[in-house]
């Protein structure tokens, strides 16, 4: 064994890895998770309002 | 980390270093781009370097490129990131006194580089010209960045870590460690060093740091802008967030391998060449992938696109960056290359990305951002923000399409033999050749500054106190034309 097939070794590493980030990400336990997150960027209304009238008075 | 936690102070957004950003960036970005039509001017017509030190074309050209990518880019991409880290985490920037001063400290190292350049001080690395001690300035202000950042995201009062924060997130480390190897050098004086490394070790550093400069400033960053604007503009889900994920990981492990296609046929060693080939090829796949997730956010409301401006510039710069990811990876494969490199089609190539990508999604989530920031309902005129989309659209085009017929004419015209051996074209007949080309471009750049120009007074009329612009309409009707 010498640092060659360490190298050769990595690449699957990697390709296993990319695999499993697939199953994981795309695996039905996770859907509801990421339903959520998807919708983060419409899930702070009160925050941004609040911040918008500071803006209006201060302005 | 506040998962569950119930803030008691009523908590509002830092909008001050937003809003100081996003006005920068429409500044930075009509100096940035003035520059870069003055020097296509003066490929047209030479004269006009006015045959002095000072404004010659090797001087001003690395004036353009700092004044666009980290000026007018980097301007955009600490607005955006401040606020959409603020906006998805809902907390309050870590520290306002931290985010002023990366306010201040972005700023001086522009205003030190558009001394230092046209002086004729550089380090003469591509796109990390800038000399020792504006360096460090610059290490201090994105190290205050990354505090800033992270730090906000450990505040968030949310579970989840949305996708756009970890494509900012990456574009912020890994721009700091770019910044910090490739800049390593030895000073001699306040205003000279020698890189730390040499010879091909030193060029290879050098595009490690200049192609991933392209994939995290250039790209992670305003794939962040995507994953926020495009869905927010829209007003729906992005299309997939599973393939966000896919898409985030298989991107930043794979752009780090591709920098060596920027050194095909030098003395890099050949197989560090093709390992660089292999890489921006399967670079495709990722880059696509986000590209496809963006446009398709928009399925099923595509009629949303007949009518508001502000998405149209989202979805043509995702198309300009199909196509640059496209044909990148096609001109990394060394036979094509060969025909392409040291010509005017790798200008156009970094054109259909930088004005095709990067300045129309910024400037798309910028007219997104400038309403909220100053709490009017929407930009002064919507139709001034479809001229500016026409403009930039035109002017891309023009520009690349330009440079795609000068490149391979070029390529073409410097490998012709004759029967007997000998070139059958001087390089000056191929720079007479590219004159016609020359004019296209800078006329295609003029109308792309001229819409930057358009954009700033519809800004300035946007911010102006006494000039309402529809309170009363709500948020979600979209102006018509």
């Amino acid at each position: 064994m010498d640092i060659n097939d360490l190298r050769g070794l990595s690449t699957l590493f990697m390709l296993v890895t990319f695999i499993g980030l697939v199953v994981w990400a795309y695996g039905r336990k996770q859907k509801k998770t990421f339903d959520d997150a998807a919708n983060l960027p419409f899930a702070d209304a009160e925050v941004a309002e609040r911040t918008r009238s500071e803006v209006l008075d201060h302005e | 980390m506040a998962t569950g936690a119930v803030e008691s102070l009523p908590v509002t957004y830092n909008y001050k270093v937003v809003r100081q950003f996003a006005v920068m960036t429409v500044f930075w970005g009509i100096v940035g781009m003035g520059i870069g039509v003055w020097i296509a001017a003066q490929l047209a017509w030479p004269a006009l370097n006015f045959d002095l030190p000072w404004t010659s074309f090797g001087r001003l050209r690395p004036l353009h490129t700092n004044a666009v990518i980290f000026a007018f880019g980097g301007s955009a991409l600490f607005a955006t990131s401040y606020y959409v880290v603020q906006r998805t985490c809902q907390a309050r920037l870590m520290s306002d006194r931290l985010a002023a001063f990366t306010f201040w400290g972005w700023q001086a190292v522009i205003v030190a580089a558009a001394i230092t350049l046209p002086m004729g001080l550089t380090s003469s690395k591509e796109y990390a010209e800038l000399e020792w001690p504006i360096d460090i300035l610059l290490a201090i202000v994105w190290i205050t960045y990354a505090i800033v950042f992270f730090g906000t995201i450990m505040r968030r009062q949310v579970e989840h870590i949305y996708v756009a924060n970890w494509f900012f997130g990456a574009f912020i480390v890994t721009v700091s460690i770019l910044h910090v190897v490739n800049s390593a050098a030895l000073p001699v004086t306040m205003t000279k060093s020698y890189s730390a490394y040499a010879g091909a070790v030193d060029a290879m550093v050098q595009w490690w740091y200049g192609h991933n400069a392209v994939g995290f400033f250039l790209t992670a960053g305003f794939l962040g802008m995507m994953y926020y604007f495009v869905p927010k503009q829209a007003e729906r889900p992005v299309y997939s967030y599973r393939l966000s994920i896919v898409h985030f990981w298989a991107l930043i492990s794979i752009y780090i391998w591709a920098g060596p296609h920027h050194l095909h046929y030098t003395a890099l060693p050949d197989w560090a060449q093709s390992l660089g080939m292999v890489m921006s090829l399967i670079l495709l796949a990722p880059s696509w992938g986000g590209m496809i997730n963006g446009i398709m956010t928009l399925s099923g409301a595509w009629d949303k696109l007949k009518d508001d401006p502000i998405l149209r510039f989202l979805v043509v710069s995702l198309s300009f960056y199909g196509m640059s990811t496209f044909e990148g990876p096609m001109m990394a494969i060394k036979t094509v290359n060969s025909l392409s490199h040291y010509t005017d089609w790798t200008i156009g190539h970094v054109h259909s990305g930088a004005l095709g990508w990067v300045a129309m999604i910024s400037i798309g989530s910028l007219y997104h951002l400038f309403p909220k920031l100053f709490g009017k309902e929407q930009m002064y005129s919507v139709a001034l923000i479809n001229l500016h989309f026409w403009m930039s659209t035109i002017g891309t085009v023009l520009y690349i399409a330009s440079m795609w017929v000068n490149g391979i004419m070029q390529g073409l015209m410097w490998r012709a033999y004759n029967e007997d051996g000998t070139l059958t074209y001087t390089f000056v007949e191929s720079v007479v050749a590219s004159h016609p080309g020359y004019i296209v471009r800078m006329i295609g750049g003029l109308i792309f500054f001229t819409g930057m120009l358009v954009m700033a007074y519809n800004v300035w009329m946007t911010t102006r106190r006494d000039v309402a612009v529809s309170i009363t309409q709500p948020e979600t009707v979209v102006a018509t034309v």
